[in-house]
């Protein structure tokens, strides 16, 4: 007999995205660091900064509202459009 | 009676449908017959078993296939509707000679008969093809994909392999089935119900339906589910982060109003615990729903480090009856008989015993005691709580005439702390709160961080501490949906 049921997910078709190439070098690139407001996050990406500005690249500082909800559309946007690469805090 | 389905045109006139094997449409044979010669074209008979079935009907209209029988939602045989322009007018079930007489217009109608029969069920709601029918008529409705199972493969198995379970086995979301589920609500089943995190994914109330089944709802728990899932895709509520976090935290169900009695809801002995299929489903119905179609499993998005078994379901009605106090949907606004689900972020339970306070002071001052515990006894206002107060504690409070009120009042004041306790180091623990709070004096629980409400069994001087996650803006905060059918 043919038992047929109906599928409980989403039935999501998610389009496959490339990942954009690593670049080679950070000269001349802008590079964001994420804080997702986790305690000592910021003593992790406070570091990170210095040892990055020493080498004379140039960075941005961007934070979750809070670390519980994805970040924000805008703050997303922000991120893309003048940064390079981002990198993220995202522990305790 | 269901009532005309929509989907077949009505013909101008007076329209019977009868079987055979009815008693009373056999006798009203005689009638059929009288109304054929008064009426002619305008009359239509349908057969359910038996075309040949009036003899004295002219061109008897086949219903074998059940089709208009269904689609007018018949439950009994002999029915009488009167149609004009496309309309049912009225509708008589059984025979009544008045009301035929009434209907028709025809006079005199079956000399020699009773004044009264009722009918017999129509072949529609026979149980062995009601299922068959509405799958053949009405299964064209829905939309989510058919899965073809293979001939060797089982179907609990089935659900298993495909990722759609929490870890127990689910109920085959069959056709059949999520009809069924969907006469539960007079919602569309094409209605977007809300967006769930963490794929944002339109959730239909078909999706909710077809998840519900899966869980064990019956029909009459949809519009539960159906509001708990409304509450739980909120900003305010916060489900993706609730799922993500590596606390233990899932969402609890709190159901008051008349529909929790109504499905046979569990608020008394037990109300926390297993055994009540209401309690159980709905409260799975919502994580099934966050796991198949918002796409929220553990090990994905769920990194929850050791998580805890509410999370299976976690769901539960207010005992309102013997409350020495308002019900917990009353003190957040909504109108006394109105029934609401409330969603609460919960961790686990924690059971305070104090069986020998006998004034609500010494009570209030155990039940602080334990309420400090809660996330961590040095760390205050990050995280709510949920204080379910049981009958015999309820007790004494009401004989006291302590005012739900005037309990929080005297919990806050118990639970303010100095901060020279709180800090890091202070008792010889590193955690705390941060030096800066050490001249403070700091409440435990935000503004609005404390849930108060009654349940349980009538023996028994415990309550029950439910500890909460991120607090407010920060994580979650409590959110209340009122039910609609």
């Amino acid at each position: 007999m043919t038992r047929i049921v109906l599928d409980p997910t989403g039935e999501l078709n998610p389009p496959a995205r490339t990942l954009v190439d690593r670049p080679r070098s950070l000269d001349d690139k802008t590079i964001g660091l994420l804080d997702i407001t986790k305690a000592r996050g910021d003593v992790f990406l406070n570091q990170l900064e210095q040892r990055l500005v020493a080498r004379g690249w140039r960075v941005r500082r961007f934070a979750k509202p809070t670390f519980t909800k994805p970040a924000p559309i805008d703050l997303r946007q922000e991120i893309s459009t003048t940064c390079d690469v981002v990198i993220e805090a995202l522990a305790d | 009676m269901l009532g005309y389905r929509g989907a077949v045109e009505l013909p101008d006139g007076v329209l019977v449908v009868v079987k055979r094997e009815c008693p009373t449409c056999t006798l009203v044979e005689p009638v059929l017959g009288q109304l054929a010669a008064a009426l002619g074209d305008d009359l239509h008979v349908y057969c359910q078993d038996d075309p040949s079935f009036p003899s004295n009907v002219p061109q008897v209209i086949d219903d074998t296939g059940l089709e208009v029988s269904w689609q007018l939602g018949l439950t009994t045989v002999p029915t009488l509707i009167r149609v004009e322009h496309g309309k049912e007018l009225d509708r008589l079930e059984g025979w009544l000679r008045k009301d035929w007489e009434a209907v028709t217009g025809v006079a005199d109608l079956g000399p020699g008969l009773p004044e009264y029969r009722p009918g017999c069920g129509s072949r529609t709601v026979d149980p062995d093809i009601a299922d068959e029918l509405a799958v053949r008529f009405k299964a064209s409705t829905l939309r989510s994909r058919r899965i073809r199972l293979a001939d060797l493969e089982d179907e609990m198995e089935a659900a298993f392999d495909r990722g759609w379970t929490d870890g127990l086995p689910v109920v085959p979301p069959t056709e059949a089935r999520v009809l069924r589920m969907l006469e539960g609500t007079s919602r569309a089943p094409d209605e977007v119900v809300a967006v769930v995190p963490p794929d944002l994914v339109e959730c239909t109330v078909e999706k909710v339906a077809v998840n519900a089944v899966m869980a064990g709802c019956r029909p009459e728990y949809l519009p539960v589910v159906v509001a708990a899932l409304e509450a739980a895709c909120t900003d305010d509520f916060n489900a993706h982060g609730l799922l993500a976090t590596t606390w233990f935290s899932g969402p609890m169900a709190i159901v008051n109003g008349p529909v929790a009695p109504a499905i046979g809801m569990n608020s008394g002995l037990n109300a926390l615990g297993q055994g009540n299929r209401a309690n159980a489903t709905i409260g799975r119905a919502l994580q099934l729903v966050i796991r198949n179609v918002g796409g929220g499993k553990p090990g994905g998005v769920d990194r929850a480090t050791l998580g805890q078994p509410g999370k299976y379901t976690f769901c539960f009605a207010e005992d309102e009856d013997g409350s020495p106090w308002e019900p917990l949907s009353v003190e957040r606004g909504f109108p006394p008989g109105t029934s609401t689900v409330t969603l609460f972020a919960a961790g686990g339970v924690h059971g305070l015993a104090d069986q020998l306070s006998r004034t609500p002071e010494s009570l209030a001052r155990s039940l602080a005691a334990s309420l400090r515990s809660v996330f961590h006894p040095k760390l205050v206002i990050g995280f709510d709580a949920c204080l379910v107060v049981s009958p015999e504690h309820g007790r004494v409070f009401r004989e006291a005439g302590w005012t739900k009120a005037r309990l929080r009042q005297e919990l806050n004041e118990l639970l303010t702390i100095d901060g020279v306790e709180l800090v890091r180091g202070a008792g010889g623990i590193s955690e705390g709160m941060a030096e800066q709070f050490r001249s403070a004096s700091l409440p435990k629980f935000r503004d609005g961080g404390l849930l108060i409400v009654h349940a349980g069994g009538k023996a028994g001087f415990f309550s029950a501490i439910i500890s909460g996650w991120a607090s407010g803006a920060l994580g979650s905060a409590p959110v209340t949906r009122e039910v609609v059918g």
